[in-house]
């Protein structure tokens, strides 16, 4: 117990001095795109991590997300004066709009599943980015959108990246917080339970229609707050960013890390957005070894990140057998708020 | 209409089936059945494999539509209503082929029977203490009760389907009697089991109906339906060929006929 605290002051230390920390604004970017990231994860992982519901259209929500905080910071001029104000409108819209279209995406899903599902919503990603690609009085197109203003609150600009990776870093605790809220408490057992038979669910008195849709707007509400920070982040937003290459990447991030879990969100989002640049020397091969890399860790790590972490500490401590990580935290002794 | 299923109409009952038709294609699963189930008795539903007791089941829960026929549960019409709201209005139910919610833990499954007694929702669930936290602590105790009463408290961490199949049936039961069902469906519920864990669920069962809920249930093991029941329905490729006490229908022709063949004259 005192080790767990000791280990999370020091988590606390190095969050809050990151930016002295890091050696250079390179890796700042980095630091800031992989919370970034983590957002958009979590949100994949209420869908399909709580709830069982494959989408591989999670990039296409932090495209809607990432444009429409740009088109209403650069279109819209509600601050004269205070470009930078009118980015919270854009962040707040950014998520309700991507909430909204999850709705709509989610709604005409709900009798589909497993495969299915996957393939509706790749349909719903390539739709999404030939309308980023194609629209072009909104989305200026390829040639991308620029001039988007950096967030200001009250005096201060948030355009550094060591400045902006504390916005990013507060998002990333709150979205945690909902996230964890949520999952271990009465709606996140209904959505375990559609997640486990949908059809004992509905018997034990579960909506699971509504749950569903929620847990669909509850992933699109992720990632377009997690698309508007990275489009007040890099101030630049390209169709290029919001492929299914990317939701595949998005999935991938939330398998590694362990699909049920925040904290593996978190790790895998990180893990993957410096993994390639770590393995940036390897030049042309790099590709190749990172594939090799992340299909290896899926083999060996069949509970993601998070379970190797718990397999290791139940050997360490000694004896017990390693907690069973994919529904952790509803019950008995490892109830939160107690601790 | 036999003697006993004109007495078994003329009372009221917590629930009254009448002119239910569900079809499959081309095949009638149930055919205008009637039945009626007395508040507080232990019904049986029996039959030969294939004769509609489980569809009757899955209708009655609304995770089958009726094609036709009126439900009316303590008497307002439930057919057509959802799944989850009829488990809300009180009737809970166990399934044939276990469904439990394997890789939750047994308590977590018993925790989620609570949900339709239970309020908080996705913005609730943020605010820490309050209503969710005092929510949150009796969902656990209450789920733990029913895990003490069914005799499954020691196993309350592991997930649910890690427990051998006898225990897996009491932790549906546990799951079903945390939403405090007025009626109670259990499909085949000893299936699968040996013989003193027969006895086990027989002791059960008399108690959960003598706590006031009623109870519904198919089940092959005759000596346990001619052991806990009050009235008996039997039902032959969907229709009801007879209705009345255990001792009434085991000496009924028709029944026998079904269950033993017979020759045309005999049906």
């Amino acid at each position: 117990m005192r080790y767990r605290w000791i280990a999370v002051a020091a988590l606390v230390v190095v969050l809050a001095l990151l930016p002295r920390i890091a050696s250079s604004d390179y890796v700042l970017t980095l630091v800031d795109l992989a919370g970034i990231y983590a957002i958009a994860v979590m949100g994949l992982g209420i869908l399909l991590g709580f709830t069982g519901q494959m989408s591989l259209a999670q990039a296409a929500f932090f495209g809607i997300g990432a444009y429409t905080s740009g088109w209403i910071t650069t279109h819209l001029n509600l601050f004269p004066g205070h470009p930078g104000w009118s980015v919270w409108a854009g962040m707040l819209l950014a998520v309700a709009m991507s909430a909204l279209i999850g709705v709509i995406v989610g709604y005409p899903c709900l009798r589909l599943s497993g495969h299915y599902l996957a393939l509706a919503t790749i349909g719903f990603g390539i739709i999404t980015q030939l309308v980023l690609i194609n629209w072009k009085d909104v989305t200026n197109g390829s040639d991308g959108m620029t001039g988007i203003p950096p967030p200001e609150i009250g005096p201060w600009t948030l355009d550094t990246y060591a400045k902006y990776y504390y916005l990013v870093l507060a998002a990333v605790l709150v979205c945690a917080y909902v996230a964890w809220r949520i999952k271990t408490t009465r709606p996140g057992r209904a959505l375990h339970a559609i997640r486990e038979n949908e059809i004992a669910a509905r018997a034990s008195g579960i909506d699971a229609t509504r749950y569903k849709v929620v847990a669909f707007a509850l992933a699109g509400a992720y990632a377009g707050l997690a698309g508007s920070l990275l489009a007040h982040d890099i101030k630049f937003l390209s169709p290029d960013s919001y492929s299914f290459d990317q939701s595949v990447v998005f999935l991938v991030m939330l398998i590694l890390g362990g699909s049920s879990s925040i904290g593996g969100a978190i790790l895998g989002a990180v893990l993957l957005t410096f993994l390639p640049e770590v393995l940036r020397p390897l030049k042309t091969s790099y590709i190749m070894v990172y594939g090799a890399a992340v299909i290896a860790m899926i083999v060996f790590m069949p509970q993601g990140l998070v379970g190797l972490l718990a397999a290791l500490r139940a050997r360490f401590q000694g004896g017990s057998p390693p907690p069973d990580v994919a529904p952790a935290g509803l019950v008995g002794e490892a109830e939160p708020g107690t601790a | 209409m036999s003697i006993s299923n004109a007495r078994a109409a003329a009372q009221s009952g917590l629930l009254e089936i009448r002119g239910l038709i569900k079809r499959f294609g081309g095949v009638t699963a149930v055919n205008a059945l009637d039945m009626t189930v007395r508040a507080g008795d232990v019904h049986a539903l029996i039959g030969p494999n294939g004769s509609g007791k489980t569809t009757t089941l899955n209708v009655i829960s609304g995770l089958y539509r009726a094609d036709g026929g009126s439900i009316r549960f303590d008497g307002a019409e439930i057919a057509g209503r959802p799944a989850h709201a009829i488990a809300a209005g009180g009737i809970a139910r166990t399934f044939q082929n276990i469904r439990l919610f394997g890789e939750l833990t047994v308590a977590e499954n018993v925790m989620i029977g609570r949900h339709a007694r239970t309020r908080t929702g996705f913005f609730g669930a943020l605010l820490p203490g309050g209503a969710t936290a005092r929510e949150e602590r009796e969902t656990r105790e209450r789920a733990h009760e029913l895990l003490r009463f069914v005799g499954l408290e020691n196993v309350a961490g592991a997930p649910a389907r890690s427990l051998p199949y006898g225990d897996q049936r009491r932790v549906e039961i546990a799951r079903a009697l945390a939403s405090e069902p007025r009626l109670l469906l259990l499909d085949e519920p000893a299936a699968g089991m040996n013989p003193s864990e027969t006895d086990a669920l027989v002791a059960l069962l008399r108690t959960i109906r003598a706590q006031g809920t009623t109870l519904l249930l198919i089940e092959h093991d005759m000596n346990l339906v001619m052991s806990v029941s009050d009235t008996i329905t039997v039902l032959n490729f969907g229709q009801h060929i007879a209705e009345g006490p255990p001792a009434e229908v085991a000496r009924n022709p028709d029944v026998i006929t079904a269950y033993l063949g017979g020759t045309l004259d005999a049906a």
